[in-house]
């Protein structure tokens, strides 16, 4: 195995992306409840949401620093770990690549400017309008990189004559069939996710016994965020089932372990596979739901893995990854649900202390939910690199160091994974929200 | 026409890279220096003031380059992905850690001077590393066959044309960014500051100097046809000189130190867009050129376009935060 460099290829840009993917969410999810919080205090001269726009930047900055570290080694790597992929996506998809990086450029540019303005216009709308290219850059990178990610999943705009690319359409390369459903999904879960943290933080503080409104502010804002993108990312997850049922019917087959081709599909939760048999063990199954999830039929056909050859089968085992974002999914709305019935109903305690603990639990599960599905989409892609004219395997690197910058890199990220944790934690107790509201006067 | 179009794109962010970069790795080192001979005070603080807002677009400037030149010259991720592997990880790992441990150190509010160190020494050793790619591109560290693309890293390490890009490398950088701060300490009216970033620019400039005119010597026995060709342009590299010459003369006279810096920028423009220009068609001597490994002109087209539009973007944008942060008086004084 230490000799594959395919492996371990595979390897390094599965930890790299792991660890990236966490920064990258949170840094498109969390500027827009940023610029929320100052909107709401400025309107209401309300200080407590101008204080909570400060804290949640100070620690959104923080993140994005190591966001950007970890994006320059992504950016970097895609090119030293899979020489062949980028030369290819190089001819067809290189413009949604050119214009992240713009798009990371004009974000990186105001989160300058947004820190370090915080006192120095007299009126303070002008302050909050710094957060509006915050909120666009960062939405953007996340629009334009998703865009590649759906074209290796549905490549489109080129033709391939004896291996060169002619009769390039960059706009229908970037504009391909996968790319709404990708993007929506991408960008409603990373603003789920943002939200859940806040409100996670905001949980934690109030089990702790802090009591200042404050607390009861933050929870408020981020739960309804909450509330609206868990429901956008089920109706867009749903959207995306449609989507992998009929441009790439086996990923979605072999998410659902659905081997014949049958109408009135049913849907599988968990259970044991025996491959061999193609048999499921212990299985929840949901009569027509993979019909419906599919196309909204529950008469409709669905394609079973056994109409592709085997070697074109993505491994199996995405199932339980499927299995384990929908749960969570599920989870993260029914909790924002509760939240805001027990708000809106005064019979209910909306802090009772078992709602807020699901609300902590939902701000680590939002972001394991990211990776789930993140795995689930690329595993699921597998054996392609670009579905249906590139495959993983011939575009690795032929270096016979890779193992040596699995163990570099593993060893940076084990270090940034300790420190990053650290640091905001020190940097956040350090000067306490109570601390900071007495004082009225913060600085960043 | 495209390929010229693409290249000159990438050779101006590139020199933007090496401008802005140079600035924020000297910066690195001289706040460690200031740290630890106890001159905390004089510099650190102009140091600070300046790269707080603007750090995060150093980094892009990279990116940007890199992005571009896939997507301009889509052949070169082939070549100089395979072959760069172990440099360019060990790049980028510096690289990680200067970006993370600045944005530890300067928000998470604590001083340490283990962060302090690894911003000082990577800030130097990032700029080495970066210089070599220049270096490859020569020629002769790079085999292409049938069984692929190999970087003979034992012939980079013997050769003294690569050690001497390095060490002017480091000199230019640690030049640059002292210049640039004397001009920012005189613009915030720290005496002290202006006094010890002036006596930098002096000491640097000299083998500034000394080791371009070694760069030259050496690289006409390392690809003589380089060589030729930057003899051939020799009045590029004269104007890089006298800009050099007038930059030192004013700084040494304490007089126009804003056009002091700017003459600094344009002695680089004139070498760094001499070497560029002498050094095509060749992006990788002598395996790729820009006019066969140009990308099609769909993409090609598409991709100048969306530069167009992008300029319209960030220009403005960079106005913003240059008037904000450094030539705005007041916030550079620390008002």
């Amino acid at each position: 195995m230490l000799e594959d460099p395919v492996l371990l290829s595979r390897w390094l840009t599965f930890i790299t992306l792991g660890f990236h993917i966490i920064m990258a969410t949170i840094g498109v999810g969390i500027p827009i409840f940023i610029s929320i919080a100052e909107l709401i205090g400025i309107k209401k001269k309300d200080h407590h949401y101008i204080l909570l726009a400060k804290r949640w930047t100070r620690g959104y900055t923080i993140l994005v620093a190591v966001g950007v570290v970890t994006g320059t080694i992504i950016g970097f790597q895609l090119s030293l770990l899979w020489p062949s992929f980028m030369q290819s996506a190089g001819h067809v998809i290189s413009l949604p690549l050119f214009m992240e990086t713009f798009a990371f450029f004009f974000e990186a540019i105001f989160l300058g400017i947004y820190l370090y303005t915080w006192d120095r216009f007299k009126n303070p709308i002008f302050h909050w309008m710094l957060s509006i290219p915050i909120v666009i850059g960062s939405s953007a990178s996340a629009f334009f990189i998703t865009t590649v990610n759906a074209f290796m999943n549905t490549p489109r705009g080129f033709d391939l004559e004896n291996g060169a690319f002619t009769n390039v359409q960059p706009f229908v390369a970037m504009f391909n069939p996968a790319m709404p459903s990708k993007v929506s999904h991408v960008l409603t879960t990373a603003y789920l996710t943002g939200a859940f943290i806040l409100a996670a933080i905001a949980a934690f503080h109030l089990l702790r016994g802090k009591t200042h409104i404050y607390y009861k502010k933050a929870l408020h804002l981020a739960m309804i965020g909450c509330f609206v993108f868990s429901v956008a990312t089920i109706v867009n997850g749903d959207i995306s089932g449609k989507f992998l049922a009929y441009y790439q019917p086996e990923k979605l087959a072999a998410a659902e372990w659905h081997f014949e081709t049958t109408d009135r599909a049913k849907l599988l939760l968990g259970g044991i596979l025996n491959e061999d048999e193609q048999e499921v063990k212990f299985g929840i199954e949901i009569p027509y739901a993979l019909s419906i999830l599919a196309f909204n039929r529950p008469s409709a056909e669905v394609i079973g893995l056994n109409d592709f050859p085997q070697d074109l089968w993505p491994p199996l085992y995405i199932h339980y990854f499927f299995n384990l974002m929908i749960m969570i999914g599920m989870f993260l709305a029914a909790v924002s649900f509760i939240y805001l019935v027990f708000y809106y109903f005064n019979r209910f305690n909306s802090l009772n202390p078992w709602l807020l603990r699901a609300i902590l639990l939902g701000g680590p599960m939002a972001i394991l939910s990211i990776e789930f599905g993140w795995i689930l989409t690329e595993v699921g892609r597998q054996p392609w690199i670009l579905r249906g004219y590139l495959k993983v395997a011939e575009t690795a690197t032929t270096s016979g160091h890779v193992f040596e910058m699995l163990i570099l890199f593993s060893l940076l990220y084990l270090a940034l994974g300790i420190l990053l944790p650290v640091i905001l934690i020190r940097l956040f107790t350090k000067k306490s929200v109570e601390s900071e509201i007495d004082k009225h006067h913060i600085i960043l | 026409m495209i390929e010229y179009i693409g290249i000159t794109v990438l050779w101006v962010f590139l020199y933007g890279y090496l401008i802005i970069g140079s600035i924020d790795f000297g910066a690195g080192f001289y706040s460690f220096y200031a740290k630890i001979t106890n001159k905390k005070h004089t510099i650190r603080k102009v140091i600070d003031r300046y790269l707080s807002p603007v750090w995060e677009v150093t980094n892009v400037f990279l990116v940007f380059f890199m992005i571009g030149l896939i997507g301009f010259f889509p052949n070169t991720a082939y070549y100089y992905g395979t072959a760069l592997l172990v440099p360019g990880s060990v790049a980028l790992v510096l690289l990680s850690i200067r970006g993370s441990f600045y944005a530890f150190a300067n928000y998470g509010a604590r001083e340490s001077n283990v962060y302090l160190f690894l911003y000082g020494a990577t800030g130097l050793l990032i700029p080495a590393a970066f210089s070599t790619v220049l270096t490859i591109s020569e020629g002769g560290f790079i085999i292409a066959d049938e069984s692929g693309v190999r970087l003979l890293l034992g012939h980079l390490f013997v050769n003294p044309y690569s050690w001497i890009v390095v060490l002017l490398a480091i000199v230019s950088v640690l030049f640059i960014s002292a210049s640039f701060l004397t001009y920012y300490a005189n613009s915030a009216h720290d005496k002290e500051a202006f006094e010890l970033m002036r006596k930098f620019t002096l000491i640097w400039g000299g083998p500034t100097i000394l080791m371009s005119f070694l760069v030259f010597l050496t690289l006409s026995t390392h690809n003589p046809e380089h060589f030729q060709a930057m003899v051939e342009e020799s009045w590029i590299f004269v104007l890089s000189l006298l800009s050099f010459l007038a930059a030192l003369w004013l700084i040494y006279k304490k007089q126009q130190i804003g056009i002091a810096f700017s003459l600094v920028c344009l002695q680089f423009f004139f070498a760094f867009f001499g070497y560029g220009y002498t050094h095509l068609p060749f992006i990788l001597y002598p395996y790729l050129t820009i006019y066969e490994n140009i990308t099609s002109p769909e993409m090609g087209i598409t991709l100048i376009m969306a530069f167009i539009a992008g300029l319209f973007l960030l220009v403005p944008s960079l106005f913003l935060l240059l008037r904000l942060f450094i030539f705005d008086a007041e916030y550079v004084k620390g008002n």
